[in-house]
């Protein structure tokens, strides 16, 4: 079973806040699936490459043009000064 | 003739015939909207007033046009995790109850190209996360055959459109069942194809390398033309690809197919009726010609715990957009917020923007990949992701396509798996192994069961759908 201090460890790796009131319940889902989980270790796969796409994928490259204005999505922003996304101070 | 009867097929003849318009057929289906969306909630948003007015110019193209594209004029929903361009877009979330689509996805643009008519949005678990639409941040969707039930998930809205004769087909995703769940409680079909075979451009991004969109519809012909329509390269996706198979006039012969039934679907853990419907469905093929064969997939139930690795962890990248910075929900619009800094913008917004299972999922996706648990849980995963592979590539040397149930369990009630993660999980158990490997599989309704529906799962070859089609057909007889 994980703690409560993992739990809270990787809420804030996530950058997600999760209430003391949810703590407990978390704690007791996430410890559930990683149990299950678990049963994984049981598969030989010494031999085994991973595979991390159904495809056999190529990097595709063009050009990269404007084929429409920012606008749009500027709107989308919650705060903005011209055109640009204003965000909280990250340094203090 | 009741209008909302009527297949795709059926439509498109009368539209040519010019037995009813567009416009009678878009309104026949916000009359059974208006009628039963309300006890159902598969709807979260309509577009009444476009939808009509996209009517009136199919009306004006058959009008003036001898032929027109079979989607002309064809009602169809879409899940809200898809964007339609000025519509909301909201994945069931509050993290994006706000959020106006600023472009059509792919496939959107394939259907308003054919002049097909969209209605709405229809409901799903929050970010497509979930196999019972309980998750939606806006309320359940119900199934219509039993209302105390669910409707099946992530696309449960979609499901119940077609199912409640609220939209005559509709587009879902499925990154783990959640087309062929849905599909496969609310007794219609569902396709996931391929993947790579339809473009995910503008689908909202939940587990890349598992994601594809798909139509829901009434009949295995309906699927077949809704896949036709959406299906091919886009240069917005780059895993999209152009499949060489033939959708149409290839060579099907029911007496050259061999079905393959992996013994490891049929153990403990089925629900009895279930496989006995599923069994007298597989012996039908039998009965008309083709060959049933036993094959082993051995890793079968390793399949649901790697997945539930690999999911949360793409999951757990992908969702980090949603920060409160760009778009969406942000806790610097709430005045009684008591942010500081940049870390608790992110904190508190998508604390408070996201439900239960999106965090659960994005917290284990953070643990599944942080530094020191890699190698013991993504790594292996991916290896055992390989591993199952192995299995469908062995089985498929001596069928043409394999059988299963599209789940264990009939739907279940409203409420019963909603506060046990694990075992709502368990549910996808025969589903999440074909996005693994990235295979085209079908849920098709079985004739003989009783009042709630189940679903059988016919799985391909990659890029093989067209054989899919042909044999899912047998079964709606």
């Amino acid at each position: 079973m994980i703690t409560k201090e993992e739990v809270q460890h990787i809420a804030a790796l996530a950058r997600l806040s999760i209430t003391k009131k949810e703590e407990g319940k978390f704690r007791q889902d996430l410890s559930a699936i990683l149990d299950y989980i678990e049963k994984l270790k049981k598969v030989d796969i010494t031999e085994t490459k991973e595979t991390s796409h159904p495809l056999l994928v190529k990097n595709i490259f063009r050009k990269d043009e404007v084929a429409k204005t920012a606008q749009n999505l500027l709107k989308q922003a919650p705060v903005t000064q011209d055109d640009y996304i204003k965000v909280k101070s990250i340094l203090k | 003739m009741i209008l909302t009867d009527l297949t795709i097929l059926q439509a498109h003849q009368g539209l040519k015939k010019k037995e009813f318009s567009a416009t009678e057929l878009c309104r026949a289906y916000f009359n059974n909207i208006e009628s039963t969306n309300k006890e159902i909630f598969a709807f979260l948003a309509l577009r009444e007033d476009r939808a009509l007015s996209e009517a009136k110019k199919a009306d004006d193209l058959i009008a003036c046009a001898q032929d027109f594209p079979i989607l002309t004029g064809i009602p169809i929903a879409v899940k809200d995790n898809i964007l339609v361009e000025g519509t909301k877009c909201t994945a069931a979330s509050k993290m994006l109850e706000n959020y106006v689509a600023p472009y059509d996805a792919t496939v959107v643009k394939k259907l308003k190209k054919q002049g097909a008519v969209i209605l709405g949005k229809t409901n799903l678990d929050e970010f497509a996360m979930g196999s019972s639409t309980e998750n939606s941040w806006f309320g359940p969707t119900r199934n219509p055959n039993d209302l105390t039930r669910v409707p099946g998930g992530s696309s449960g809205g979609s499901a119940a459109s077609v199912a409640g004769k609220m939209a005559l087909a509709a587009l879902g995703s499925d990154t783990g069942g959640s087309i062929r769940l849905p599909a496969s409680f609310c007794g219609v079909v569902g396709l996931k194809p391929t993947y790579g075979a339809v473009s995910r451009f503008g689908l909202m991004a939940f587990a890349s390398s598992l994601d594809q969109i798909g139509p829901i519809t009434k009949t295995v012909e309906d699927a077949k033309i809704v896949f036709e329509a959406i299906k091919g390269k886009d240069k917005m996706d780059s895993t999209s690809v152009e499949s060489q198979f033939p959708i149409n006039n290839f060579q099907f012969s029911i007496k050259d197919l061999r079905i393959g039934v992996p013994k490891e679907y049929f153990v403990k853990g089925i629900d009895p009726e279930v496989e006995k419907i599923i069994g007298a469905a597989i012996k039908k093929y039998g009965e008309v010609g083709a060959e049933i064969i036993e094959v082993s997939l051995p890793h079968t139930e390793y399949a649901l715990p790697a997945y539930y690795i690999i999911n949360p962890s793409e999951a757990s990248a992908n969702l980090a957009r949603y920060d409160g910075i760009r778009y969406g929900y942000s806790e610097v619009q709430n005045p009684k917020s008591k942010i500081q800094n940049l870390l608790d913008v992110y904190m508190e917004t998508r604390g408070k923007g996201f439900g239960a299972e999106v965090r659960r999922r994005i917290m284990l996706g953070t643990y599944a990949l942080s530094s020191g648990y890699y190698e013991a849980y993504y790594k292996r995963a991916q290896k055992v992701r390989t591993k199952v592979i192995e299995d469908f590539n062995n089985a498929f040397k001596k069928v043409d396509l394999i059988f299963t149930p599209t789940s264990p369990v009939l739907p279940f009630k409203i409420g019963e798996k909603i506060d046990d993660p694990l075992a709502m999980y368990l549910v996808d158990v025969y589903t999440v192994s074909i996005n693994l490997a990235g295979l085209p599989a079908l849920s098709v309704p079985c004739s003989g069961a009783g009042k709630l529906p189940v679903g059988l799962q016919i799985i391909g070859k990659p890029f093989e759908e067209n054989k899919i089609f042909e044999a899912g057909k047998i079964c709606e007889y």
